[in-house]
């Protein structure tokens, strides 16, 4: 059985990538997007780096990718006429289907916890899991809901596009990180580090780590690009090096940065939309009513990653 | 490996492609071919090094996989009906009506509902009964509206930063998963999720201790109010 594994990966992958496609044809068919031969363009080559990304030679998807860029660059990537559904349809639905509605989002991580736990299908249990149990879940909301087979492939199109190209920056981060590691970014920034920090010192290098997310975070406004330089970085020559387990320092880590995101005003969705959606008076006032439980919570990181995870 | 200290060139591209407020994707990926030219790696090499990490980091986007359930719930009412459940919470003082908000976002982001809270949630309901709650119990003042305002606020981003990552396939999970895998350490996304649960429950902690000083705050401000009043 552990075999599949692999195969079965692919085949998510694949399914994504039809999805994509899925979108794409929805995009270049809407006549009301301004921009629907650009938008179907970028859900396209995503498309295809998805299907087909690990049979083509690299260096065509390296093409792709760049072309990803110029379309997102160039504002080509429109959201067109979704397919809303009615305030009436959503409350009937509401009225008829009651918490039933939860059943489908927690069945989806309950299955995927148990298929990671009992790892049927070897290493790549825990990423397959994903996968697995979405599949389930949608077919779960699917019987629930009986919605006809046109309304779930709308929806589909219609959260993906929500979602958007900056629900894909996440993979274009961790792609930066494999290039900023072979070119030595993260000894580069480990040597400057080395200066301040002493070597060996356990502590100092829990410390270094924290304080290196959540600034990096408040600078950048965004703690996934910071995880990408300061995991290589500080991370792991300081942390995980000294015999750190690398699920905590990660998952703390991360955290650590969160708590950049509640101080900082480059975080404009989360601390600027708020003043403007609540007609507040003071344009920090989201900042300064954050900042005291921030630094308790930043404090709380950095003792309890030095305690748990050497 | 040689560290030729331009490559930190790369990373000034983020700070300040992110601070410039340029498309983000864009800032990416010129930020990567800025540090591989300086690296001396030739363009033909570099999309062949991009081409591949972003094949191999595919993982990070399985979270795609999870939108058709969630548009599909959403569409028969997912959130009308979790409106109507915090809608159930009237009656309840300011503080603790803030704190079962941050709790509750807290599960949905270990379940992986995705909300855009502030547009979805806060503006239409939280603040709403926020300052129901604050009108019933006699302390409406307008600092206390401020109050409310920013503590609606601070409730939905505690709830959902200090919840998502619960969540196996949360895209945070499986960024961090994805670049310790590339850095040569092999970490699964459950487990990630695992370890981000005793800081979620700390956070809940420190909201609950939090909202209950707010609420102190709130009465002391009332009474001060009545002073100068008289």
């Amino acid at each position: 059985m552990n075999d599949i594994g692999p195969h079965l990966l692919s085949g998510m992958y694949v399914l994504i990538g039809v999805l994509l496609a899925l979108t794409a044809v929805r995009a270049i068919l809407d006549r009301s997007n301004p921009r629907r031969w650009t938008t179907g363009a970028f859900w396209l080559l995503l498309a295809f780096t998805f299907a087909f990304g690990a049979v083509v030679p690299a260096w065509v998807v390296g093409v792709a990718v760049l072309a990803l860029g110029a379309l997102s660059l160039a504002r080509g990537v429109k959201v067109g006429t979704l397919q809303e559904g009615t305030d009436e349809e959503k409350e009937a639905g509401a009225r008829r289907l009651g918490n039933w509605l939860f059943l489908p989002a927690l069945s989806l991580a309950a299955i995927a916890v148990a298929i990671a736990t009992w790892a049927p299908f070897g290493e790549s249990s825990g990423t397959l899991s994903i996968g697995v149990a979405s599949i389930l879940a949608l077919l779960i909301a699917w019987a629930l809901t009986r919605a006809p087979a046109k309304v779930v492939l709308g929806q589909s199109d219609r959260l993906i596009q929500q979602v958007g190209p900056v629900g894909m920056l996440p993979q274009f981060l961790a792609m930066l990180g494999v290039v900023f590691t072979a070119a030595g970014v993260g000894n580069v920034v480990a040597d400057l580090i080395a200066g301040i920090v002493p070597e060996g010192n356990k502590f100092a290098g829990v410390l270094a780590y924290c304080i290196g997310m959540a600034v990096f975070t408040a600078v950048v406004g965004n703690a996934f690009a910071a995880f990408t330089v300061i995991t290589a970085g500080i991370g792991v020559p300081f942390v995980i090096a000294l015999g750190g387990d690398p699920v905590v320092a990660g998952a703390l880590g991360m955290t650590a940065g969160f708590c950049g995101t509640l101080i900082t005003p480059m975080a404009a969705n989360f601390n600027a939309l708020p003043v403007a959606l609540l007609e507040m008076k003071d344009n920090n006032g989201v900042i300064k009513a954050q900042a005291p439980i921030a630094a308790a919570l930043f404090i709380t990181h950095v003792v309890l990653m030095y305690l748990w995870v050497f | 490996m040689d560290t030729n200290a331009w490559v930190l060139l790369g990373v000034a591209v983020i700070v300040v492609g992110f601070l410039l407020r340029i498309d983000a994707i864009a800032v990416v990926i010129i930020a990567a071919m800025t540090t591989a030219l300086i690296a001396g790696v030739s363009f033909g090499d570099f999309l062949d090094e991009i081409g591949t990490a972003f094949v191999n980091n595919r993982s990070v986007s399985l979270f795609l996989l999870t939108l058709p359930m969630i548009a599909l719930s959403e569409r028969y009412g997912l959130k009308e009906q979790a409106v109507a459940l915090i809608k159930r919470l009237n009656g309840l003082s300011p503080g603790r009506f803030l704190w079962i908000y941050t709790a509750v976002r807290q599960l949905t982001g270990i379940f992986g509902i995705r909300i855009s809270g502030m547009v979805q949630f806060v503006r239409p309901i939280v603040q709403p009964m926020g300052s129901a709650a604050a009108d019933e119990n006699g302390l409406r003042t307008d600092e206390n509206d401020e109050r409310i305002k920013a503590n609606s606020a601070l409730a939905e981003n505690i709830g959902n930063f200090f919840g998502q990552n619960g969540f196996v396939a949360a895209s945070g999970v499986l960024l961090i998963a994805g670049t310790l895998t590339d850095l040569g350490y092999q970490v699964s996304p459950e487990k990630v999720a695992a370890a981000s649960l005793p800081m979620i429950a700390i956070a809940c902690v420190f909201a609950a201790v939090y909202f209950g000083i707010l609420g102190r705050r709130l009465r002391r401000a009332r009474a001060a109010e009545e002073t100068v009043d008289e």
